[in-house]
């Protein structure tokens, strides 16, 4: 009833404007939101506002790792080869984060194709398409990334396609989930009364209704792929030289906790931020984007 | 327990009685009034129906009164039990009044039943968590409200669990559930809605039957029907407001307010012939966050007056019923 | 003389349940069991039961919706299979649908014009851009809906919009039958008096055929020129309206005319004669014998032993019953 009545006073407003304006009255989520750009912007304008290039070695400074200060110029400190830290962590912030969007994007692309096809279907179709899922999640993966990094070399490409190879899973099994309830609903009955067939259904019908969800998966899903692509660095899997991730920076960071904790602090401090905040934009998203309210 | 069934007014001794209840909704559009000043009341061992439409505000009205407003709402006015007041900050004297001695049913009957337990066990948990009885009391108590529901094999039913139940056995389940701590009044919010006929007419016979035994009813509907079965006061309710209050019998014999008789009209009826047009009534309810100037019912009032479009008409009484309505007024030579 | 429509014969349409043993055939259900039907042009069927009698299952088969497992249906002379797309690609711009969920019938991602829209490009391919508009403007103007709304979506429009506007979009591509399944259970009771008026003009400027499918025999009867009862997944009485209201004979028939809630306390008699009040229904039935015999207060050894079938009791007033009868119910004696 009170649903009736909160939809009823609206005069005008879609399903995103409403979903806008919850947003927008999520602190939390607005924070994040801010923060999250502050931060994009960081990484792009900070190797330029840098006097330091991003391998540029200062040899003036001895020993040549320093801990950060305002007087010598480097803000973050330096690392081990004398390295400006500051443009090293902003690079790297770029880096995480261009990897993290294109391999979400892809997860995203192929997780929704899958799964709403497979829920849609239904019957035998759904049956064999998410066995393949399954068959695919139990696989090591780490085992498939390292033959990969082996065969093909360590690419920025190739650790793209390996994140949302597996990436895709996940987002598969949820929006497949999505699509079996939505078949039932009777709007999806009257297309196909209208003798749509079943891929116009598909894209007008089922996937602008999971959106919401996946939208939300997939903000979540983003801090999992920069964690993942930094445990690869810390393997020694990941980007390599000279560019640098938070990941990388970080597994450096660790060998020389003793001596230099500051190169440690700081690409572990901005990652975590960076996940924080990720979190919490996506909790927001979820709760603006519940169907259930209005 | 003096009755007070059809009679005009209920009189000092109320059970429940509501005063001036207005409740509102924060949302972020602007505020929502769903109840506006409505006063009303309910005697021992009657059945009061209180019929609307959608959002004319009648779930919401009752709602209030057991402190289930959704998010954002809040409710200004009285409501009393017994001559306990329930609105206001004290939870733990209203929760130790609801679920004892006041009830409530709703619609789906799944609000009431966890689907993860058996019924018996549900029905019992009911009186042992307000340490009304023991156990083996408790389990008798089930069998007889089941019984007394009208649910054939009470025995074997307290094993089973409610997806093995038809929608309209687990209805009556949930008014078994309500029935287990002999409350004095039963708020049924729809609860015919969901149901086929056939057991429409089953479960009303349930709640008339627990209603002759001294419970009082409050029974919220949109089904003019199912109020004929049981109902011994109307209150009808349009925009927020009620505009008429009679006696069952009285109110469908004759009814004041041009909405109500508009309401009756639109029920399609066996005996009427079948090529007639069904009166329906043009146009639409006002939207619940307008304050309409006048009379709400006017845009789409056969008997519109000049007045109504500009003087609210007040709820008055005219012997044996109330009634909002200036035409009515004039018709009953009280001038404009 | 008008044209035989729709044709059902030995129509039966039935799911499977899950397992409950590992080995064995699968449980299956019988939604409906060898249904005959038919509906003639601009003539109005009414469909009537209670939940779970096959009725939704039965409107879903005739929309080629379901796989059907045995009997025919046959639209305007041709068969209807699943597997024939051009078959089914005709049958579709000439039979459509309305459902009971008004909101729910509608995808809320889009408004009601685009859905309008995408049904008419759906049924009769692709338009410019005016003639849609057009098109769309003049079907939601028929419906009563001002074409204005055609921007709102279905979270911004009452119960009674929406399914006009479930309506437009059934009625844009100019169907010869309706079908209407449970259509205006979810309404207010004035709304539905508008909309069931609705449906009766539309019929009459339309010539529109209509299977009404409600578990509500007063409105029935207002739309209705024949009437069918449905009693787990079984036609049990067919007849006119005229015929089927003045003398119902099937005992279930007489059950639901005494069920439906008269607004009239003067009338409703609680205490409807014994016969007539429906006995709760216990589980599903099995073995032979007639389906309504742990509900009948007629039953006796011949409902026990064999499944009575339908037969002509007198001017095509068709009766599934041993002990059928014509009399009076209580329900209409005023």
């Amino acid at each position: 009833m009170a649903g009736s009545i909160r939809a009823s006073a609206t005069t005008e407003g879609t399903l995103w404007g409403d979903a806008r304006r919850r947003l927008r009255g999520n602190r939390a989520a607005v924070a994040a939101a801010a923060f999250i750009g502050l931060l994009v912007l960081a990484a792009l304008l900070g190797p330029l506002v840098s006097p330091y290039a991003l391998d540029q070695v200062d040899w003036t400074l001895s020993p040549l790792a320093s801990p950060p200060s305002l007087a010598n110029g480097h803000w973050f400190g330096t690392d081990s080869n004398g390295r400006d830290l500051f443009v090293r962590v902003w690079a790297g912030t770029q880096i995480s984060l261009l990897v993290a969007l294109l391999a979400t994007a892809v997860s995203v692309v192929i997780g929704v194709a899958w799964g709403a096809t497979a829920g849609y279907l239904g019957g035998r179709v759904d049956g064999w398409m998410m066995r393949v899922v399954d068959v695919l999640y139990a696989l090591p993966y780490m085992f498939f990334v390292i033959i990969l990094t082996v065969v093909f070399g360590r690419s920025l490409w190739l650790i793209f396609l390996a994140i949302g190879a597996v990436g895709w899973l996940t987002m598969a099994r949820v929006v497949r989930g999505q699509a079996l309830a939505l078949r039932q609903r009777e709007f999806v009955l009257a297309a196909v009364a209208l003798g749509l067939p079943a891929r116009r259904i598909i894209a007008r019908h089922i996937v602008p209704n999971v959106l919401g969800t996946v939208i939300v998966y997939a903000t979540l899903t983003v801090p999992q792929v920069i964690l993942f692509e930094s445990f690869l660095s810390f393997l020694g899997l990941g980007v390599q030289e000279p560019l640098t991730s938070l990941g990388r920076l970080v597994a450096e960071g660790a060998l020389e906790m003793e001596t230099a904790p500051w190169q440690l602090m700081v690409p572990a401090g901005v990652l975590a931020l960076l996940l924080l905040a990720l979190n919490f934009l996506g909790d927001g998203l979820r709760d603006a984007l519940d169907p259930r309210l209005g | 327990m003096r009755s007070t069934r059809g009679s005009a007014e209920v009189g000092p001794d109320a059970l429940f009685e509501v005063r001036d209840l207005s409740v509102r909704f924060a949302t972020p559009r602007g505020d929502v009034t769903a109840v506006r000043g409505v006063s009303l009341e309910i005697g021992r061992g009657e059945c009061l129906a209180v019929v609307g439409e959608s959002g004319s505000g009648k779930s919401q009205l009752f709602l209030a009164c057991l402190g289930l407003l959704a998010a954002g709402g809040a409710a200004e006015g009285s409501a009393t039990f017994d001559g306990r007041q329930l609105l206001g900050p004290d939870d733990a004297k209203r929760r130790s009044l609801l679920g004892t001695r006041v009830a409530m049913v709703f619609q789906d009957p799944m609000n009431a039943l966890t689907p993860h337990l058996a019924i018996g066990r549900q029905l019992a948990e009911v009186a042992l968590d307000r340490g009304l009885m023991d156990a083996e009391a408790a389990r008798a108590r089930s069998l007889d409200v089941l019984q007394a529901v009208r649910l054939p094999d009470a025995g074997s039913r307290l094993r089973q669990y409610p997806h093995e139940l038809s929608g309209g056995q687990r209805q009556r389940v949930a008014i078994a559930m309500a029935l287990m701590t002999r409350p004095e009044l039963l708020i049924a919010d729809e609860p015919t809605t969901a149901l086929d006929v056939t057991v429409q007419a089953q479960v009303i016979e349930v709640l008339a039957e627990a209603r002759d035994r001294g419970l009082a009813v409050a029974l919220v509907t949109h089904d003019m029907g199912v109020v004929a079965g049981i109902a011994d006061r109307v209150a009808v309710m349009y925009a927020g407001r009620i505009v008429e209050v009679a006696p069952a019998r009285d109110l469908f014999a004759a009814p004041a307010h041009p909405y109500t008789a508009a309401l009756l009209a639109s029920v399609p009826r066996l005996d009427a012939s079948p090529a007639e047009r069904l009166a329906g009534i043009e146009g639409q309810p006002p939207s619940p966050g307008v304050e309409p100037e006048g009379c709400a019912f006017a845009p789409r009032c056969p008997a519109v007056l000049e007045a109504c479009r500009r003087h609210r008409p007040l709820l008055e009484r005219f012997d044996d019923r109330s009634v909002a309505c200036h035409a009515h007024r004039r018709s009953q030579g009280h001038g404009s | 003389m008008s044209e035989r429509l729709l044709s059902l014969r030995e129509l039966t349409v039935g799911y499977p349940m899950p397992r409950t043993r590992l080995a064995g055939p699968r449980p299956w259900f019988t939604a409906v069991d060898a249904v005959d039907l038919e509906i003639d042009a601009g003539r109005a069927v009414g469909l009537v039961g209670e939940s779970g009698c096959g009725k939704s299952t039965l409107a879903r088969a005739i929309l080629a919706l379901v796989e059907v497992q045995s009997g025919s249906i046959d639209w305007r002379g041709q068969p209807v299979r699943r597997g024939d797309e051009a078959a089914l690609r005709r049958m579709r711009r000439e039979i459509q649908v309305v459902f009971q969920d008004p909101v729910g019938s509608l995808d809320p991602r889009m408004s009601i014009g685009e859905s309008v829209a995408e049904a008419l490009e759906a049924l009769e391919g692709r338009q410019d851009g005016a003639t849609a508009r057009g098109r769309v403007a003049s079907v939601l103007t028929e419906v009563g809906l001002d074409p204005t709304l055609a921007g709102r979506y279905p979270h911004q429009l009452s119960g009674g919009q929406c399914q006009r506007a479930a309506i437009a979009r059934a009625l844009v591509g100019r169907p010869k039958l309706l079908i209407c399944d449970e259509a205006v259970s979810a309404l207010d009771v004035s709304v539905q008096a508008q909309i069931v008026n609705l449906l009766a003009d539309l019929r009459r400027r339309h010539g529109l055929a209509l299977l009404f499918i409600s578990h509500n025999l007063a409105v029935v009867r207002h739309l209705c020129d024949e009437v069918a009862v449905l009693y787990r997944g079984r036609i049990v009485e067919r007849a006119s309206s005229a015929s089927i209201f003045a003398a119902p004979r099937h005992p279930y028939t007489r059950a639901l005319l005494a069920a439906v809630p008269e607004p009239d306390p003067a009338i409703r008699a609680r205490s409807a004669a014994p016969e007539l009040r429906a006995a709760v229904a216990t589980e599903s039935v099995a073995g032979v014998g007639c389906a309504y015999r742990p509900r009948c207060p007629l039953a006796d050894a011949d409902c026990r032993a064999e499944a009575p079938r339908l037969e002509d009791g007198g001017s095509g007033h068709l009766t599934a019953c041993h002990r059928a009868r014509a009399g009076t119910p209580a329900g209409l004696t005023r």
